[in-house]
């Protein structure tokens, strides 16, 4: 057991992307071919540790991108796929988030903080440019500094 | 034997580390010199035992001692040489011991040459170094001993090392990124010290800096290693994925990218203290953080975590104690190091903010993103997961670079203190047109096809060649030649345009390889050919070849180039017999313009196999630009007024008439 942990912890060290699978799809048009590469770019593989549907080995994944190409021949579009995955597997399986109540934060947050240091910025700069008027010194200091640079 | 001497020197080690971190502060508190002086041969004698018990780790390796359990579990008796010597740095135990070593190495490396700190900051600066050794030893002798023994069933061979780590680039690629992240430590410690006394000026900038710029370089190459590690040990062609592990290590970098300049404008201008002092804990507090995360499995799965809850509390107790005690440290110190401000809304000060500003939200939005999983999971439970990944990191990381490198050229090319709108006006309007023009002309010309994306991203990477070009031109202009101009200029001033080419460099290949790679996923039989760009690849079939400790299906794929044989690739898929596992090993023909990339799939009967064949432009660049990042940041290290000091302490103690001549040079 102890020695199964230690390889666990030792397969954490990397990056824990699995081998990637190789298989040929063939497709007519080569639009289908680019929306093929997308989707299962953006989906995730549901048993593995964090890789998706495209670069993983694990049969399931297998399953999913025969899937995936099916329904592309199907005719059926991007966003039917994703949702009819989505309906199967959970939203865990999508690694573009949806925009839902529970990831507003996820996608408005960093905007916010944008817009937060944007703003502390402004500030500074308004609160510099009195202090570049003022030379950042207080009347006593610049009187004092006059006159050390008088007498020298 | 061995192995227990290696034990006995870390606790040596220990020991030695408790008195580092205690004794020198009792001397600043006392001022009492020979306390404060002790420091300097305590480090060396945790660093001495460090090494010794490295070496007897590394000895048990190569001994095939499969008593200790960490060796059994990571190495194997026909495991190649060097590989059972890269093995020590294979798994939990190893790693920890290697980080350690860096620890005092890094700790040592600040005793040797920093002989002209001020005693009292010197002392307090190993001192602070002294406790993330002790905390950090103390971990390690108690939930992960890398000397442990298997004394009553030892096992006849060993498990192997994971196959995917027998590699070259994995055996650098972990000391690098661990020479980067615990290089942050030194920027730490100078931060806590300044903190601690109060004095926090324009010389305690000048000393932070060189570490600095050192530990962001260890990174950046780290970084690029994994990076490249991954695109052609994991046969996927991609280089980047935005895994937990290697946000956690880009993090640190990106707060270290900020904190370099943020210390250039504390240096230069004794402005924006409290808050360099605050990314110098950040950096590091990153650093530990993704330590954590790696190492207790925190991320990959919840249930990681529980495997060994043991050591995931000891590491999150570790460092929430390192940051909750900065960071109240700071609460109570920061106001005392505040900086008088004085520049206008246009001075370097204020782009260097924003530069700072943007590479925050960035830092803020992949720890975001990272964590994202874990709180939405324990707000609306486990059937409601979500995933964040490339897709999500992408669409907002893209867009803050975009707008981060619009002000890096006006950043670079601006002055302290107050630079004129028309000065940056005459500076940088013929560039910004140039840029956009050809940024539309080059790729339309070359490839015949409107692209968005590719036109902005060459315009960026324009903005910042051509602004490079236009500073360096006016910095010369007053000199009787372009030469004598050049070398009138600094090494630092040189190690910045350096970086900023290899950010230009980065962002060409990311993109260009992103839209024109052309990738193949094809069942051959042998004889068969595809065509691919300008390249005609025929598959000629598979042969078993043996390895050290594996059996391999060598494939043999011929590559021509205008009807004339080119070259061959011999992508291999092997099977190692320690532990059956099966791996895929790319064959890459690296090109200055083009990646030739072939990986083998799975045979298809008859002698045909199904194989990825890729070609790739400009992917290099990536990891050519990351290159020329880290040489622009030592570049900046040898600039003379890091040195200068040392010529000074020489000339004082020599007490010649001529030192005071170079001082006032200095």
């Amino acid at each position: 057991m102890k020695n199964l942990i230690l390889l666990f912890l030792a397969l954490l060290l990397l990056p824990v992307v699995s081998q990637a699978a190789i298989e040929e799809y063939a497709f007519e048009e080569e639009v289908q071919e680019e929306r093929f590469k997308q989707l299962t770019y953006e989906m995730r593989c549901p048993k593995c540790l964090n890789s998706n549907i495209a670069g993983s080995d694990a049969p399931i994944a297998a399953d999913l991108r025969k899937e995936v190409y099916d329904q592309i021949l199907e005719g059926r579009t991007d966003q039917e796929i994703l949702d009819f995955m989505s309906s199967r597997y959970g939203d865990f399986i999508l690694y573009r988030p949806r925009l839902t109540a529970g990831t507003l934060v996820l996608w408005f947050g960093p905007a916010l903080l944008l817009l937060g240091g944007i703003i502390i910025v402004r500030r500074m700069m308004l609160q510099s440019q009195d202090a570049a008027t003022e030379t950042g010194l207080t009347q006593k200091e610049q009187e004092e500094l006059d006159k050390l640079l008088d007498r020298d | 034997m061995i192995p227990e001497l290696g034990n006995f020197s870390l606790v040596l080690a220990l020991s030695l580390a408790v008195l580092l971190s205690v004794v020198p502060m009792i001397g600043v508190q006392k001022n009492n010199e020979l306390l404060m002086t002790l420091s300097r041969p305590l480090c060396t004698g945790v660093w001495v035992f460090m090494v010794i018990s490295f070496g007897c780790l590394a000895y048990a390796f190569l001994d095939d001692d499969f008593s200790v359990a960490y060796v059994a579990s990571n190495s194997n008796s026909l495991l190649p040489v060097y590989y059972k010597f890269t093995a020590v740095w294979g798994g939990h135990e190893g790693s920890l011991l290697l980080w350690v070593l860096m620890v005092a190495s890094w700790t040592y490396a600040v005793s040797l040459f920093s002989r002209n700190l001020p005693l009292d900051i010197l002392a307090r600066v190993l001192a602070v170094m002294g406790i993330i050794s002790v905390s950090f030893l103390l971990f390690m002798l108690f939930t992960s001993n890398p000397f442990d023994r298997l004394l009553l069933n030892t096992p006849a061979d060993g498990t192997d090392l994971n196959p995917l780590l027998q590699d070259f680039g994995i055996i650098v690629h972990p000391p690098f990124l661990y020479m980067g992240y615990v290089g942050f430590s030194v920027a730490f410690a100078f931060a806590i010290t300044a903190l601690l006394s109060g004095k926090m000026d324009a010389a305690w900038a000048r000393w932070t800096k060189p570490w600095t710029n050192a530990a962001w370089a260890f990174l950046t190459i780290g970084i690029a290693l994994g990076s490249w590690w991954a695109y052609y040990e994991l046969g996927w062609g991609g280089w980047w994925f935005w895994d937990p592990s290697e946000n956690v290590a880009f993090m640190p970098w990106l707060v270290g990218t900020a904190l370099i300049h943020s210390l250039s404008v504390t240096e230069k201008r004794g402005v924006f203290k409290s808050w360099t002092a605050l990314l110098a804990i950040a950096a590091f507090s990153l650093s530990l953080l993704g330590t954590f995360i790696i190492r207790s499995g925190l991320l990959t799965s919840v249930h990681a975590f529980a495997v060994d809850p043991e050591r995931g509390m000891v590491l999150m107790a570790i460092i929430l104690l390192v940051i909750g005690s900065s960071l109240f440290l700071y609460a109570l110190r920061a106001p005392v190091v505040k900086g008088i401000a004085s520049y206008t809304a246009t001075s370097r000060e204020v782009f260097l903010l924003i530069n700072n500003i943007i590479l925050v939200v960035s830092v803020a939005m992949i720890l975001l993103g990272t964590l994202y999983p874990l709180i939405h999971e324990a707000i609306y439970g486990e059937a409601n997961k979500v995933s964040v990944g490339a897709p999500y990191f992408n669409a907002i990381f893209l867009p803050l670079m975009g707008l981060i490198v619009i002000f890096l050229s006006i950043g670079s090319i601006s002055r302290w203190k107050k630079t004129s709108m028309d000065y940056l006006k005459s500076q940088l309007l013929k560039v910004a047109v140039a840029s956009v023009l050809l940024g539309i002309v080059i790729p339309l010309v070359v490839t015949r096809e409107v692209n968005v994306p590719i036109f902005i991203a060459v315009a960026l990477a324009l903005w910042i060649i051509l602004g490079i070009g236009r500073d360096i031109l006016t910095k010369t202009a007053n000199k009787a030649s372009l030469l004598e101009g050049l070398k009138s200029l600094s090494l630092s001033y040189y190690g910045m345009q350096i970086a900023h080419l290899g950010m230009a460099v980065i962002i060409l290949g990311v993109c260009l390889t992103s839209h024109y790679s052309i990738e193949e996923d094809v069942r051959l039989a042998p004889g068969e050919q595809i065509e691919i760009g300008k390249y005609t690849f025929t598959f000629q079939g598979v042969n078993r070849e043996p390895g050290p400790n594996y059996a391999a299906d060598v494939g043999t794929i011929e590559v021509q180039k205008n009807n004339t044989t080119y070259m061959t690739l011999y992508p291999e898929k092997r099977t190692y017999f320690a532990t059956g596992t099966v791996q895929t090993e790319a064959d890459i023909d690296v090109g200055f313009t083009r990646d030739l990339f072939a990986a083998l799939g799975d045979p298809r009967g008859d002698g045909a196999w199904v194989v990825r064949l890729h070609v790739k432009p400009f992917v290099f660049w990536i990891w050519m630009g990351a290159f020329l990042m880290a040489a622009g940041g030592i570049t900046a290290i040898l600039d003379r007024r890091y040195r200068v000091r040392e010529v000074r302490q020489q000339e004082t103690v020599t007490k010649t008439p001529g030192a005071m001549g170079s001082l006032k040079g200095a």
